[in-house]
């Protein structure tokens, strides 16, 4: 077989970018893990800049890297569920402060989609596209059904959703630390409200109490948002 | 292992059911994640691996994001048409948001009296 048929072959295999998508994210951890778990070195982005350059260099669809990718993709749901575990053990320090969580719920998804919408719409986006941008911070399955409800497009914000995470999982940790905000609580909490689920991975590489309460903020916004955008499209 | 597998999995197909019947909103493992703490928190019974297969599975929670990540690649004509307004509105609002959340929180936890925890009370300690 020459060079040629060899990747034509391995091409067609679902095991090639799978284990690239792997190899791709051990660069991005290694990276992060050296550079003394900084936040500005993110696995999520390193592993997905390398991987686009590759399909890109490669001319591979990406329809196609998703055929390996799926299997990885796939372990968000049932990683999702397993969210669970951390709050049932934390349960009782999160049920204490339920009041300051819903507070900074509101105040955090508020002032997301407020401020959002209101840079966009004033540097002249179009309706679909500011429209779009409203969700960016709740996770990307519910972003998707709120863009499609109020009439944004449901594929542009399930990629605003990645960078939204993307950005938060940066700042978050450089932003707190400038504004003297260290309660692991409060951290964790934020960043689950504005960047989802990258940014409850992030809070999970950071400390643990800040993990639960990112989990915990990421999933009360998931469910409040569902609920209100469900509300107004029956009104 | 299995078993612990065979349980979380149930919940995320149990989600994906209700989800479908009742016509709901909200994404099918965010309906098992409530099912399942409901029946962990309950005590009714579980395996016993549950807990360290969900610790194995959020330790490199990360990774699982990768895929979506490259998606974007398909989305660049669309952000290129676009960029400036949604890139500077994601920009400003996400670190925005990040601030008005932690600073409400940690205000109102002091307020009802509960200490913070995190590196104060490390060096303190």
């Amino acid at each position: 077989m020459d060079r040629a048929q060899l990747w034509v072959y391995l091409a067609e295999q679902p095991l090639l970018w799978l284990t690239v998508t792997l190899i791709a994210y051990m660069i991005g951890h290694h990276a992060f893990v050296r550079s003394g778990s900084r936040a500005v070195v993110n696995p999520v982005a390193i592993a997905a800049l390398l991987l686009a350059g590759l399909l890109v260099l490669t001319g591979t669809p990406y329809a196609e890297y998703f055929e390996g990718a799926q299997f990885v993709h796939f372990l968000l749901g049932p990683a999702t569920i397993a969210l669970a575990w951390p709050l049932y053990q934390n349960f009782a320090r999160i049920r204490r402060l339920i009041l300051p969580m819903l507070a900074a719920l509101l105040v955090g998804s508020v002032v997301s989609v407020g401020s959002a919408v209101a840079i966009a719409y004033s540097l002249g986006a179009p309706g679909e596209v500011w429209l779009s941008v409203a969700p960016k911070s709740v996770t990307s399955p519910v972003a998707m059904g709120v863009a499609e409800k109020i009439g944004g497009l449901p594929t542009l914000t399930a990629g605003l959703v990645i960078i939204t995470g993307i950005i938060g999982a940066i700042l978050v940790t450089p932003l707190l630390d400038m504004l003297r905000i260290k309660d692991w609580r409060a951290r964790g909490m934020s960043v689950g409200v504005a960047a989802h689920g990258i940014g409850t991975a992030r809070a999970f590489q950071v400390s643990p109490v800040a993990g639960v309460f990112a989990a915990t903020a990421m999933v009360l916004n998931a469910l409040i948002t569902a609920l209100v955008a469900s509300l107004l499209v029956t009104l | 292992m299995p078993a612990a597998l065979t349980f979380l999995l149930s919940f995320q197909l149990l989600g994906l059911v209700l989800v479908t019947a009742l016509n709901l909103a909200i994404p099918e493992p965010v309906v098992g994640l409530v099912l399942m703490f409901l029946w962990i928190h309950f005590k009714a019974p579980m395996p016993s691996e549950l807990g360290s297969l969900c610790e194995g599975l959020l330790k490199h929670l990360s990774l699982l994001f990768v895929p979506a990540a490259v998606g974007l690649l398909t989305y660049v004509d669309l952000l290129a048409a676009h960029w400036m307004p949604v890139f500077l509105a994601l920009l400003i609002s996400t670190p925005l948001s990040i601030a008005a959340g932690a600073w409400t929180f940690a205000k109102l936890a002091k307020v009802s009296g509960q200490p913070p925890e995190g590196e104060e009370v490390k060096t303190d300690g």
